[in-house]
């Protein structure tokens, strides 16, 4: 049997008297796509956090490719091959959209003294330019990050994190602060730019039409627990993902069988 | 994109005034000599503050190079300019590697005072210790140049000047190549985001130590060429934290827009502070105080604003050397 690409072990987050993860044990796949959703509050970024760097735990293991990754500081886990985007976008704003993808590309591809070479080479230059066209924000090649609209600062933002070719990729509410109308569009573009890299994507979302629409697997978050693990068409019927994270009544015969 | 044309600057500018420190006059040399050795060490504040970093402390890398060009000649058979500078160079840069393991955890005012708080702690070991001088310092003889020596004092200023004018464009040149490299360009993004250089797999602290360690060796240097000008040292005008105002004052009327910018901002402060305190020798203070308080309100990107502004460049990108 294959092991799992990542897998966390009896993760727990504590800050004072509140826990915002606790018992997490869950698996991931090589290849899938996997939505994350809850409630404000439900330990969603608590947890994505936790993987990628941000916040030590508590206490429990995360397992990347067999090896114990937990504490390891945030670069050192980008550079392993476990990228994030943010809720809010983290761009730099007083360089262009071309500049953004130079400095994330220059980076991944500039190990130790590399870093000397000259920022602008044309083969850095040339991945940069295929990645703008890929997200579809070669219109905003020379704007200031700064200047762009919300989606185009999000998919600068995903762009960003994708460039040193993650075997993981974890998207923190990529449609937040987009109108509903975009939402799908964004995804769209996002989604098809992800499938062309086969890496295993994990995304907070709280649109479920997003999530059904394009995950293999949810997971689902209450009170810093994860309360149901299956795939969208069982787990958004899930009595307590109804109850807790959809907010839907549901009747004690459902509740008895979930 | 514009081309970048900063090294072909400084190249003509560097055989124009090569060739013009044979024929101005000894004041002129005096304070070219003066302005080029504090530009070296603006250069360093100069990366720093591209990255949002000041420094109120620099006066100790300043101070220890020249403090180092002075023990060194002092105390050893060493007179050669180039070994002197050299000790100056390693002492800073190992002093500012050591130091850097601390102050690179910080920001913003806790950055600025840290290297304060150390420039004081070299400024108090120098006016309690006898054998550095104590408050009077000591004065240094004239160096000699790969075993060349010069009798007439003047000819030794303009062979120092020479050699100024060399090592400065080559610092120059090197710190825009840096500039221009991935690690340089960082500056600007670190200003920006600290955490997307982190989740991009590059460590932030590493690079403002590389930045800061840099500044060290330009301070040094800076402050050993300033030892052997002035032929003398003291902790008032090298180590103490007025030493390191100048050096900021200078950083700001030069503006960050190129490598260029410190030489020119260096020149007029010397200037500056020549002509005001000759006009009001009580309160010359007070000129070079309004003057900060012109560039700041008026001039924010400093005199290299004003260079690129009568050279008719746009000043957004445009100009040689510019960065965001």
């Amino acid at each position: 049997m294959t092991p799992p690409l990542l897998e966390v072990r009896d993760l727990h987050k504590k800050f004072g008297a509140v826990t915002a993860a606790s018992n997490i044990n869950v698996s991931f796949a090589a290849g899938e796509t996997v939505g994350i959703i809850g409630a404000n509050g439900a330990g969603k970024t608590t947890f994505v956090n936790m993987i990628t760097g941000y916040l030590p735990p508590s206490y429990g293991t995360i397992l990347y490719r067999g090896a114990d990754i937990t504490r390891r500081p945030p670069r050192d886990i980008a550079r392993l091959g476990i990228c994030r985007s943010f809720q809010v976008s983290q761009v730099f704003t007083s360089l262009s959209v071309i500049e953004n993808l130079l400095t994330a590309v220059a980076i991944a591809s500039s190990p130790g003294l590399a870093m000397l070479r000259p920022l602008r080479r044309p083969e850095l230059l040339e991945r940069a330019e295929v990645i703008l066209e890929r997200y579809r924000i070669a219109q905003h090649r020379d704007q200031l990050a700064s200047d762009l609209s919300q989606g185009a600062r999000k998919l600068l933002d995903i762009a960003m994190a994708v460039v040193s070719a993650p075997r993981v990729l974890l998207l923190d509410e990529p449609t937040s602060g987009i109108s509903s109308e975009e939402k799908t569009a964004l995804m769209d573009v996002v989604m098809e730019a992800l499938k062309q890299d086969q890496m295993t994507i994990l995304f907070i979302e709280h649109d479920m039409e997003i999530v059904e629409r394009y995950v293999d697997r949810v997971l689902a978050f209450y009170q810093g627990e994860i309360i149901c693990d299956a795939p969208p068409a069982e787990a958004l019927r899930d009595a307590k993902v109804l109850e807790y994270v959809i907010g839907t009544e549901v009747q004690p015969e459902a509740r008895g069988h979930a | 994109m514009l081309r970048d044309r900063t090294v072909q600057g400084l190249t003509v500018a560097l055989v124009v005034l090569l060739v013009a420190s044979f024929f101005v006059p000894s004041w002129i040399v005096n304070q070219m000599l003066f302005a080029s050795a504090r530009a070296i060490a603006v250069i360093g504040l100069m990366v720093l503050w591209r990255t949002r970093l000041v420094s109120f402390g620099h006066a100790l890398y300043f101070g220890l190079g020249a403090y180092t060009v002075a023990m060194v000649s002092r105390y050893t058979p060493v007179t050669d300019a180039f070994l002197l500078l050299g000790a100056a160079a390693a002492l800073a840069t190992l002093l500012g590697f050591l130091i850097g393991f601390i102050i690179r955890r910080y920001r913003d005012i806790f950055f600025a005072m840290l290297n304060l708080a150390f420039s004081m702690i070299l400024y108090g070991i120098l006016v309690k210790t006898e054998a550095l001088g104590s408050t009077d310092g000591f004065t240094i003889a004239a160096p000699t140049f790969f075993g060349m020596a010069f009798e007439d004092a003047q000819e030794g200023k303009v062979a120092l000047l020479c050699v100024l004018l060399v090592v400065g464009w080559a610092v120059a040149v090197g710190v825009q190549m840096y500039l221009q490299s991935t690690l340089g360009r960082l500056t600007t993004a670190i200003r920006d985001n600290e955490i997307r250089v982190e989740y991009l797999g590059y460590s932030v602290e590493r690079a403002i130590h590389i930045k800061y360690v840099l500044s060290a060796l330009l301070a040094g240097i800076g402050g050993g060429f300033m030892a052997l000008a002035l032929g003398q040292v003291d902790p008032d005008s090298m180590v103490n934290w007025t030493a390191s105002g100048e050096l900021v004052f200078v950083t700001i009327l030069s503006g960050p827009g190129s490598v260029a910018a410190p030489f020119i901002g260096s020149f007029v402060f010397e200037i500056l502070r020549t002509y005001a305190f000759e006009w009001m020798p009580h309160a010359w203070q007070m000129i070079v105080g309004g003057t900060l308080l012109v560039i700041i309100f008026f001039m924010p990107g400093g005199m290299w604003a004003l260079v690129t502004r009568l050279a008719g460049q746009r000043a957004a990108g445009g100009a040689p050397g510019m960065e965001r």
